[in-house]
């Protein structure tokens, strides 16, 4: 019999609200099925089990928040006897007992009456990211109705995702930022490599592609970042308990950058091993799922080193900050044409700005390098990645 | 396809590549990076669902031509006629 827990799904995860439940009692369960969703500080996270059995018993209920190792439900090992008292009869079950994802109460103050407003105008409220206590309510008694939070919601943008509370996720952000800088002594170095071969079989490869296929330079700089933090010692990890942990597997965090502020990097998993076409099809989906979908707990924890790419339309470089317990993440500022020796003569050549942060306890500068040139030397040849 | 069957075909990916945009709120002038904040992999994404919903496959070099609302209206209707 195994309990299933709230897990942690970062370094600064404290509680976290049940959403969703995906599976009930009676349910078969394989290691690695997402079972639940819990909203967090990051927005909505699928919640993955990682044990093999039969739920037993769901212990928590939807819409209430609870701290990291709360017990939310019991697997039965594969062959267990059920619980006594608990003993689950699928078929008897009637069907309005069975757990159906139900949308979370809006995250309003209803008590003692402070701000009396109707139901849908709190759930509209809840959609549009309005504060009842800043509306004034023009129902009986002064109470809030849909037309007063439709008026105080006009023009206002769609939160950014679903339950997305933008001030917990900069609070979160600064939080494991702020651990990052105290606890890991950074060191930088920098390098502009010569993007001009990648470029070139990039737009001769997309050129005969219909945009399902294309490929984007984001999708290159993640592989050779990948192959290259396999290659080299003291990047690809995290930090547990006073020690680096080296990770054969690279789960590339990508960094993704939502609308209306706020970040997310989520990791690819097994990136070096993969293809650059089944690559490129990963980021799309996580991308996607980072904007409107949801993310997974393992990619939430799992990451081994970080990416962040600067885009197409933006600056030459970025100094990043290590996501704890990493120990490195890459920075790709937007490539453009830049006068560059070539042959002894000045030439104008597709150039990219690369930044390392790494951690100074695991590597130092001699190691930082090497890494750096061997994404410099993967970039190419990028028929080969 | 009219120019309006066009538009609304348009907004209706847009919105759906980039689900926490209104179409709404989306100006004629508006650019699809530097005002609605669409990356590389959002624009990707439009012009495959734009390829999917109108067979219009849009080459890289083109992509400019569909950075407003008002230009990609313009482009898709060029190219449709």
């Amino acid at each position: 019999m195994g309990v299933f827990k709230m897990p942690s799904l970062g370094a600064d995860m404290e509680e976290g609200k049940l959403v969703e439940w995906l599976v009930g009692p009676g349910d078969t369960v394989k290691r690695g099925d997402v079972v639940a969703v819990v909203e967090t500080q990051k927005g909505a996270i699928e919640i993955e089990i990682f044990e093999d059995g039969v739920v037993d018993r769901i212990d928590a209920a939807l819409g209430t928040s609870l701290p990291v190792g709360a017990p939310l439900a019991v697997i039965r090992g594969d062959g267990e006897a059920a619980a006594p008292a608990m003993a689950p009869e699928p078929e008897s079950v009637p069907a309005a007992q069975l757990v159906k994802p139900i949308p979370a109460p809006p995250p309003v103050a209803a008590e003692a009456g402070e701000t009396p407003a109707s139901p849908a105008a709190r759930a509209r409220a809840a959609e549009l990211g309005v504060d009842l206590s800043g509306v004034t309510g023009s129902g009986p008694g002064g109470a809030i109705v849909l037309a007063d939070v439709e008026s105080a919601g006009k023009g206002r943008r769609k939160p950014a995702k679903q339950g997305l509370d933008m001030d917990a996720m900069r609070a979160a952000i600064a939080a494991a930022m702020t651990r990052s800088k105290h606890e890991i002594p950074h060191y930088y170095l920098e390098h502009e490599i010569d993007l001009q071969a990648a470029d070139d079989w990039l737009r001769a490869r997309n050129a005969d592609c219909a945009p399902g296929d294309r490929i984007l330079m984001g999708t290159l700089f993640v592989k050779a970042t990948a192959l290259a933090a396999a290659n080299v010692k003291g990047m690809n990890g995290q930090y547990v308990d006073g020690a680096f942990q080296p990770s054969k597997p690279v789960n590339a965090g990508v960094a993704v950058a939502l609308r209306g502020g706020g970040l997310i990097a989520p990791a690819i998993m097994d990136a070096a091993s993969q293809p650059l076409d089944q690559l490129m099809a990963s980021m799309r989906d996580l991308v996607a799922r980072a904007r409107s979908g949801r993310l997974r707990g393992s990619e939430m924890t799992d990451g081994t080193i970080t990416i962040s790419s600067l885009g197409e339309n933006g600056v030459d470089g970025m100094t990043a900050v290590i996501y704890p317990p990493q120990v490195a993440i890459v920075a790709f500022g937007t490539p453009r044409p830049a006068p560059r020796v070539v042959d002894g003569a000045v030439t104008a050549r597709m150039c990219v700005h690369v930044t390392l942060a790494a951690d100074h306890r695991v590597s130092d500068g001699r190691r930082g390098a090497k890494f750096l040139k061997e994404i410099d030397t993967l970039l190419q040849n990028p028929e080969d990645l | 396809m009219t120019k309006d069957d066009i538009k609304a075909a348009f907004l209706k990916e847009l919105t759906s590549v980039a689900p926490d945009i209104d179409a709404a709120d989306v100006g004629g002038d508006d650019q699809l990076q530097d005002d609605l904040e669409l990356d590389s992999m959002d624009i990707l994404n439009l012009v495959t669902a734009l390829h999917e919903r109108l067979g219009v496959n849009i080459p890289e070099e083109d992509y400019r031509r569909i950075e407003t609302l008002n230009k990609a209206v313009v482009y898709l209707a060029e190219r449709l006629g």
